[in-house]
């Protein structure tokens, strides 16, 4: 059984390596992405060299880390799920002999894995050449942050299974997914590092998942945190981890009953 | 004549198609303003550490940002173009479009276009109109024609972009990830430009020239006379880039053999 998963990891990740047209303009346009954010940010930094316990060369490099980590935690299980939904090909997939949340788990990988090795490392490497950010070298610090990443990979395609679900019980889900997408950059910190926010705000999303997925990772890598904040952070990311998982088994489970309605 | 009559025909169907799913309606309405109060908290949340970013105040940069929801919200209501290649060419709708009399790009458009889309510009507006009242921003009576004719040139330049990046699809049949990061630099535009490196600066004029739709003719009626000819270009460049991008569409459109046997 196992055998057949990670077949679907292997598959999906030769799928992605077809198109080729995406990986190579997906690297130009992230290190343009980063390109902008750090001009944006060095302009509010200006002649402040520390806002929030963050110096200016701190920013420059979260916002290098913060969308290079993106590349690799991001996927398309969100608009996949809610497309299969939608045409129905879901109830073909229903009666074959694997589960479909896994499948499409494993998919993910796949797609996680590609984009790290293909965009990720190498887009890293890219931008540490064009902008002054400043990474630790060889250091155990490396495995913290993967590990951290990992977690928030595994945190974002649940994020991105529930808003695809969600198309069995909302007919037309593209605005849904969209407005997640944006919602997530949002509130994990990508745009915004979490510290930013003012402190009412600050106390909101440390109750939300999405902290977890961008905001937890990246730091552990900028600002080297040790000690009680990072078990802080492991534990808060497993807690979401395991958290997220009733939802979509809630959803799933009523969705299956749900699905005649919409036919195939 | 003939276009709008066709236009207030589809106008009239989908609005009946829209208002039978009333909840998918509400919630297309919901997510569309999140995706503008996104923008707008970045702004707010920034300038709560600073007083100003390279000399623009709070409300010069939340002017320009409302400024730029207009032409914004016009082009996603009338170039919808987000999922032509899963719907036109994959699933082969295009075959049928193609024996439609009306030209195949107004055919595209008006079988996908989002008119509640439009909410955006009212909010666009209303956010321009604090700033202006919070700054007391003097307006002129030209002011108004040269903000519709600078939206007017925002919207064909959005679209011109699109439409060639759409026409793309003629070539090849899988899934590009290109539209939705170019939605990404699109919204760069309506950052003051100064604040980037002259080669982005460069980009944003004259090679993907988002700054046209959002920072050069908002600043332009913030009355920054420094970049008045820039902003008096608007329409032109939008002409420019409207026009390459049908004729993108047409050369594809000639070039497309059809996803079937």
């Amino acid at each position: 059984m196992l055998s057949t998963y990670l077949e679907m990891i292997r598959i999906r990740f030769l799928m992605m390596l077809a198109y080729r047209v995406n990986y190579y303009s997906g690297i130009v346009i992230y290190s343009l992405n980063i390109g902008v954010n750090y001009f944006i940010w060095m302009a509010i930094y200006g002649s402040n060299n520390n806002l929030q316990g963050m110096t200016a060369s701190q920013m420059a490099t979260y916002v290098a880390v913060a969308w290079m980590s993106r590349a690799a935690y991001f996927n398309n299980l969100d608009r996949e799920i809610a497309q299969e939904i939608r045409d129905g090909t879901v109830a073909i997939q229903l009666i074959r002999p694997y589960h479909y949340l896994m499948v499409k788990f494993f998919q993910a990988w796949g797609e996680g894995l590609f984009r790290l090795l293909l965009f990720s490392i190498p887009g890293m490497l890219i931008v540490s050449l064009v902008f002054p950010i400043h990474l630790p070298g060889f250091d155990p610090v490396w495995l913290l942050f993967a590990a951290s990443l990992l977690l928030g990979f595994v945190i974002n395609t649940q994020i991105n299974m529930i808003t695809g679900l969600a198309a069995f019980f909302i007919l037309n889900n593209q605005g849904l997914v969209r407005a997640k997408r944006v919602l997530v950059d949002l509130f994990s910190g990508l745009i915004l590092p979490i510290r930013f926010y003012p402190n009412w705000a600050q106390a909101i999303l440390s109750y939300l998942p999405f902290q977890a997925i961008s905001y937890l990772p990246s730091m552990i890598l900028v600002k080297g945190i040790g000690g009680p904040a990072l078990v802080h952070a492991f534990t808060v990311q497993i807690i979401w981890c395991v958290l997220l998982c009733l939802p979509i088994f809630l959803l799933w489970r009523r969705a299956r009953r749900t699905l005649t309605v919409q036919g195939g | 004549m003939f276009y709008v009559q066709i236009f207030w025909q589809y106008l009239e169907q989908y609005l009946k198609t829209r208002l039978a799913y009333r909840w998918d309606f509400l919630t297309q309405f919901v997510t569309d303003l999140s995706f503008q109060a996104v923008n707008l908290v970045f702004i707010l949340v920034v300038f709560s550490h600073t007083t100003s970013i390279k000399g623009w105040t709070r409300e010069e940069v939340i002017f320009i940002y409302g400024y730029f929801l207009v032409p914004f919200a016009v082009f996603a209501a009338f170039f919808n173009l987000w999922e032509f290649n899963e719907r036109y060419i994959i699933k082969g709708e295009m075959d049928r479009v193609l024996t439609r009399p009306v030209h195949s790009l107004v055919q595209v458009m008006l079988e996908t276009m989002a008119p509640e889309s439009l909410a955006g510009a009212l909010v666009g507006l209303l956010i321009m109109g604090w700033a202006a009242a919070r700054m007391n921003l003097q307006w002129t009576i030209w002011d108004i024609p040269l903000f519709v004719i600078f939206v007017i040139g925002g919207v064909l330049i959005y679209g011109g972009i699109y439409i060639a990046l759409t026409s793309i699809s003629f070539f090849s049949d899988s899934k590009t990830d290109i539209q939705p990061i170019m939605y990404n630099i699109g919204n760069y535009g309506r950052y003051p430009v100064n604040l980037y490196h002259r080669i982005i600066q460069f980009v944003l004029t004259w090679v993907l020239p988002f700054a046209f739709v959002g920072f050069y003719p908002a600043s332009y009626l913030l009355d920054r006379d420094h970049w008045m000819w820039l902003a008096f270009l608007t329409p032109v460049v939008g002409v420019v880039y409207f026009v390459f991008g049908v004729f993108c569409w047409n050369w594809g459109v000639r070039h497309y053999r059809g996803a079937g046997n």
